[in-house]
């Protein structure tokens, strides 16, 4: 009919790219075989959740266990508010060491990055086990441990906030003769302002979620209710916790989306 | 008539400026007079930003120096090079307002060399004849009733008045303008120029600026200094000049 050659639907892979598929798939396979994947637990698990499910609900709401627990939250929060506060306030002088030209020589920078990266790399629950061991059990070791977490997560994020700021407005001041600390709170921090409150919420969201799961460690909050729970089959009052973490958690995020939008607009 | 050489505010001699391998300009020199106004043109990406950076110091020179007010502010600590540039104004291209600061604590801020003090940092907390200071300065340019009005509320024009206050407020010797009205349209960029000029004049300071502009070199220069390729091609009276002259810069 027409002198055009319609292509192939697929192309052939060529042998490296073939290598590469296969090379993949057995890697998968390797891990799900590493995390003792297994059909017939996969089949058993339905009745067994069903099982669990049928035991837990209705969640308990008995008003003294409810009272408890709500105590317990408002701990919770106080942990994560406390916590991230501190880490965010200790963060911004971390973070000037941390940005790029700025007030401190490259080596400095990149110094500290990479502690700001190691502290990153230990989860949460680690920094809490270490604060517990330091300072003893109790909501005193949670705060610590939300504190480093959140300085970070934050100082990281604020270095690199204040390196991507307009540097007009700080050139303009150095050029009055005006010293490197002035230039950077007078031009810099203004500049990075927005960036700062919406990261600091993330981190306040982080943090409140963090800090429900810091008493299975027995670093203070509701975690402890939660590992009772269990240990005890006491399932519906575990229930009554993971719903009312879902509902703090939820209701968190809400509250800090609001908030982002109130005081910088639209505009990240 | 030019002062006698003794007055000389700025003295660039010989300097050179290269970024990696490439060089914007090689081996420029020129001085200027106390109370001269002095244009300096070329084209666009001939290297006039980067001139008046290395005149205040705020990049290094490749080669060369620099003589600011009688001292050599291309040997000076950092400590002697923020009291120079104290003594001298500049204002951008870009106005280079801090936004969300108001318009009264942007020009404390030109303080800040004069006075390193965290009192500068907003007007809220500066001394009362450092804002006293500062209001006079935005009345020179005709913004008073701006004072506590954010500055990222203002229109470009008013932008560069205040960025003009900001670089009057602390008294300056010298005062330094690159293209101060290239941001602008045609008639505000022509009341720009006007108001720092009717400043300038007023207050006796030393006065270099960049133009594109042909007719506003002519109009506001003492003196011409040409820049075009890497080298300064000319340094005239600007009564001895026409625009015919400066448009050979741009070919
Ligand atoms: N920080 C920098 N790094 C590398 N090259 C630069 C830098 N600043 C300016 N240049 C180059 O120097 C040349 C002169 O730029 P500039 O001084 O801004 O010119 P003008 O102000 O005359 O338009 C341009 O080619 C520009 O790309
Ligand atoms: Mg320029």
């Amino acid at each position: 009919m027409t002198s055009v050659s319609l292509p192939t639907r697929f192309e052939r892979p060529n042998a490296v790219a073939f290598l590469g598929y296969a090379l993949g798939l057995t890697l998968v396979f390797w891990c799900l075989g590493g995390a003792g994947f297994s059909i017939e637990k996969m089949v058993s698990a339905p009745p067994r959740f069903a099982d669990f499910v049928d035991r837990a609900f209705p969640p308990n709401t008995d008003p003294k266990t409810l009272a408890r627990l709500g105590w317990k939250m408002v701990e919770t929060l106080q942990i994560a508010v406390a916590g991230a506060v501190i880490g965010v306030i200790l963060s911004v002088p971390i973070a000037l060491i941390a940005a790029r030209g700025l007030v401190a020589g490259l080596w400095v920078n990149q110094i500290t990055r990479n502690i700001l990266g190691f502290v990153r790399a230990v989860p949460d629950i680690a920094w809490a086990l270490v604060f517990v061991v330091a300072v003893g059990l109790g909501p005193f070791a949670g705060m610590l441990a939300i504190a480093v977490d959140t300085i970070g997560f934050c100082g990281r994020f604020f270095a690199d906030d204040m390196e991507a700021t307009d540097k007009g407005p700080a050139e303009s001041l150095t050029a009055t003769g005006a010293r490197k600390l002035d230039v950077v709170a007078c031009a810099t921090i203004p500049a990075a302002m927005p960036a700062f409150v919406s990261t600091s919420l993330y981190a306040l969201e982080k943090a409140v979620r963090s800090s429900t799961i810091l008493g299975l460690v027995g670093a203070g909050g509701i975690g402890i209710e939660l590992k009772v729970g269990f240990d005890l089959f006491d399932y519906p009052t575990a229930m009554s916790v993971i719903l009312m973490i879902a509902v703090v958690v939820i209701a968190i995020e809400q509250l800090s989306g609001w908030t982002r939008t109130k005081i910088i607009g639209e505009q990240r | 008539m030019f002062p006698p050489v003794s007055a000389v505010d700025i003295e660039v001699q010989d300097i050179t400026k290269s970024f990696g391998s490439t060089a914007v300009f090689k081996d420029v020199s020129f001085r200027l007079a106390r109370g001269e106004a002095v244009a300096l043109v070329g084209a666009n990406g001939t290297g006039k930003s980067t001139l008046l950076r290395c005149v205040m110091g705020l990049l290094p020179v490749t080669g060369g120096q620099v003589i600011l007010l009688g001292k050599n502010a291309t040997a000076a600590k950092s400590k002697a090079l923020r009291d120079l540039r104290a003594r001298i104004g500049l204002v951008s291209q870009k106005h280079n307002l801090v936004p969300r600061l108001s318009v009264l604590s942007n020009v404390c801020h030109g303080l800040l060399g004069r006075s390193p003090s965290i009192r500068h940092w907003g007007h809220p907390v500066a001394p009362k004849t450092s804002r006293e200071a500062a209001m006079h300065a935005l009345e020179k340019v005709g913004l008073a009733d701006f004072a506590t009005r954010r500055a990222d509320r203002l229109s470009g024009g008013q932008s560069q008045r205040v960025a003009i206050a900001r670089a009057i407020v602390g008294k300056p010797e010298i005062l330094i303008a690159d293209e101060p009205c290239a941001s602008l349209d045609p008639s505000a960029g022509e009341d720009i120029m006007d108001l720092f000029f009717e400043l300038a004049r007023g207050e006796g300071v030393t006065v270099v600026f960049t133009s594109h502009n042909i007719e506003h070199a002519l109009r506001y220069g003492d003196r011409v200094l040409g820049l075009a390729g890497g080298s300064m091609r000319l340094d005239a009276t600007a009564a001895s000049l026409s625009a015919s002259d400066l448009r050979g810069l741009y070919d």
